[in-house]
């Protein structure tokens, strides 16, 4: 039996019109980007300790894309965020709260330690299913694992159509309209709800949270959820991760600058032109 | 450097180099980041602007208020009821843009409308707090007059019952925000001592001048307000404020909020001294190289995470109903004084660009003037805490 085949059974049926929309936000929490990341030479995993926790920059674009759709929808409308990660890092969703979302699931376990990324789209599956949706809103990419491929798994595992990288989103009867950016443009596509759309930067520019939803955050709720209330056909975590991490290393330090003497500015021009076009940047 | 537990301790940072960010409450850092972010956006890049112009635009009053900083520590009355910590967060983080924009968040949230939340009927607050928690109504605080400042007990401004209506004369001076509110909460002497009074901007015989040719405090309106037998009705007078206690349990509660925003001064200084040191190369090598700029840049860490340490403390001890007014004025005669020797050593390391507006520090040096004489000068904290060690009052 594969995750599909576990039933659709959670796909939530659309009242009326898409004034009761039920979004839900995948959101990652990952050690603040520019802090000095180590990993532990013997699990091979990030060192978590001693490192601010934050919610995923990506993701905050997911964030805004649900709430200015919650905004323009209005009615019953609701943003749910989901996260997976360990216990201690749960408090940090309360920003997420604080910028407007109604209420936070949070999938944590022991068991799910050492999920590769079939692991974690397979955990997150589950756990979608789990809270009904019919609108999964996903960032494109994590600052810390930066694989992309949760979105796309998600998809297929949830059975859903899948949009990605839209730089733009709308729910009109029952169907998602987005714009995806493309290397030359953008397409606009639509497909019926329930659906999972991966967003871009250019979706807008997360609101602030506001003191007052920073101080209303404390009383929304963040329902816990474990291993055993997902019912996996497999094993999830380390025990069922389907890839090794076999090494890793820290980048090729950086080359030094090439510097070009150029007689006069128009010179030091053309120079600088044909080192861009050479490599494909123009 | 390793621990007995064997993880490694990093290197602190540069700034936060006690970590206290790291003391803060998750709320409280959310707080932090979301008024540096609209700093970031909102004020940093024009102050400068509005600081050479003299000018704080009104639409920065209603931003503030969507993004609920003004009288964030207020319960009720459309207020977050956020902790002294956080509202001491905000503070910093807004004077660490310019000290004109945190003070018009202190005028309106901790002078004008903790005012009328403390003293003021149910009536008052409803009918002002709620539109100044938006950032709509705009408020000032009345209390120095020309000829009396660090001794505002003498003020002449007089209030005399006529009939049940109140009949206000007098003049007030430096007052933050005057021209642009639309209510003024205004102290005034009457037969039964000093009370204060609720006065809308339209009242007749209310009139607000704005001083000029200020050097310091530039992107925040300064007025003279005149009241020429403003006629009020009963309910215009706050109910709960009697004598001298009224006006100064406010100003305790802004001045929590300068203990921070000067450290807020303070880190902008610093840190764009530190960065301009790393790059600045004179013989050739950085200045940040040579031992008496290390010395200056040293100095101004230990007294911004001091300062810092000391503001977070006052917050705590206010949040858990431990604080006395005079911890307050420790808290304002130091922070402030060593922002402003941090804003000036930071001054002299950027040469002449330090004299200039294209670099913050010698705009935050000129505000910290300001800072260093409102809410109480310098002296004045010196004498309260004289007293409070001696049992000596030198000033009656
Ligand atoms: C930009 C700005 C904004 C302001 N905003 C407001 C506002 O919104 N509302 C408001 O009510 N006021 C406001 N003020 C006024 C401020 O609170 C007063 O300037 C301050 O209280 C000092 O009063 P003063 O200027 O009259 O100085 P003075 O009281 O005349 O003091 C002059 C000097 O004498 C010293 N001195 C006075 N008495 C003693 C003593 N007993 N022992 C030793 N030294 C003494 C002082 O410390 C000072 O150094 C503002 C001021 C400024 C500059």
């Amino acid at each position: 039996m594969n995750l599909r085949e576990a039933g659709l059974g959670f796909l939530r049926v659309l009242g009326g019109p898409e004034a009761n929309v039920k979004i839900v936000v995948t959101v990652k929490l990952v050690p603040e980007p520019s802090s000095e990341k180590k990993i532990d030479s013997g699990t091979k995993r990030l060192v978590r300790t001693g490192v601010e926790t934050v919610i995923n920059p990506y993701d905050e674009y997911a964030i805004e894309a649900a709430l200015a759709l919650k905004e323009k929808l209005g009615g019953d409308t609701t943003v749910t965020v989901f996260a997976m990660g360990p216990e201690n890092t749960k408090e940090t969703l309360r920003k997420a709260l604080a910028m407007g979302a109604d209420d936070a699931v949070f999938l944590s376990d022991a068991g799910l330690e050492g999920s590769d990324v079939w692991g974690t789209a397979s955990a997150l599956a589950l756990g979608l299913k789990k809270v009904g949706f019919d609108l999964v809103i996903c960032g494109g990419l994590s600052d810390d694992g930066s694989s992309g491929a949760v979105p796309g798994e998600l998809t297929e595992y949830l059975g859903v159509p899948g949009i990605t990288n839209a730089r733009s989103l709308d729910v009109v009867d029952g169907k998602v309209h987005a714009q995806r950016e493309t290397d030359n443009g953008y397409q606009v596509v639509s497909g019926p709800l329930p659906a999972l759309v991966s967003v871009t930067m250019a979706i807008g520019e997360p609101r602030y949270a506001s003191l007052k939803g920073i101080m209303g955050a404390k009383k929304k709720t963040i329902a816990p959820l474990a291993i055993a209330d997902l019912a996996s056909p497999l094993a999830l975590g380390s025990a069922g991760a389907k890839t090794r991490l076999l090494d890793f290393a820290p980048p090729a330090p950086r080359q030094k600058a090439q510097v070009v003497d150029a007689p006069d500015g128009a010179t030091g021009a053309k120079i600088i032109f044909d080192f861009l076009k050479e490599k494909r940047l123009v | 450097m390793t621990t007995a537990s064997g993880v490694r301790v990093p290197l602190p940072d540069a700034v936060d180099f006690l970590s206290i960010d790291a003391m803060l409450s998750d709320e409280e850092r959310m707080v932090r980041d979301t008024v540096r972010a609209f700093v970031r956006a909102r004020v940093d890049p024009d102050v400068a602007d509005w600081f050479e112009r003299g000018i704080l635009p009104r639409e920065i009053g209603r931003e503030l208020g969507k993004l609920g900083v003004l009288g964030m520590h207020l319960h009720g009355y459309g207020c977050p009821g956020a902790s002294a910590v956080a509202y001491g967060v905000a503070c910093r983080e807004l004077e660490a843009g310019d000290a004109g924009v945190r003070s018009f968040a202190s005028v309106q949230g901790s002078l004008a409308m903790f005012a009328i939340h403390r003293w003021g009927s149910e009536e008052q607050k409803n009918a002002w707090l709620p539109a100044m928690a938006r950032g709509e109504a705009i408020g000032c605080f009345g209390l120095t007059e020309p000829d009396f400042g660090s001794n505002p007990g003498g003020m002449r401004t007089f209030a005399r019952r006529d009939g049940d209506d109140w009949v206000v004369r007098g003049t007030k001076m430096w007052i933050t925000n005057g021209s642009i509110a639309d209510v003024a909460v205004v102290w005034a002497n009457t037969d039964d001592g000093i009370r204060g009074f609720v006065v809308p901007a339209t009242t007749a015989g209310f009139t607000a001048n704005d001083i000029h040719r200020k050097l310091s405090l530039r992107a925040s309106v300064t007025s003279e307000l005149v009241l020429d037998d403003c006629r009020l009705p009963a309910d215009a007078m706050l109910p709960h404020a009697r004598g001298l206690r009224g006006p100064l349990e406010c100003l305790t509660e802004a001045r929590l909020g300068i203990v921070w925003g000067s450290m807020g001064s303070a880190r902008t200084c610093y840190e764009t001294a530190l960065e301009y040191a790393k790059t600045r190369v004179q013989f050739n090598k950085p200045i940040a190289a040579f031992q008496l700029t290390q010395e200056k840049l040293v100095n101004m860490l230990l007294e911004l995470n001091k300062g810092t340490l000391l503001a977070l403390h006052l917050s705590r001890k206010k949040d858990a109903g431990e604080l006395h007014s005079s911890h307050v004025s420790f808290g304002k005669l130091n922070n402030v004084r060593e922002a402003l020797a941090i804003a000036r050593e930071a001054r002299t390391i950027l040469g002449a660009n330090g004299v200039t507006l294209e670099y913050p520090i010698i705009r935050h040096m000129n505000n910290l003037e300001s800072i260093l004489t409102y809410e109480g000068t310098s002296e004045i904290h010196t004498l309260i805490l004289g007293q409070a060690i001696t049992g000596i009052d030198a000033v009656s």
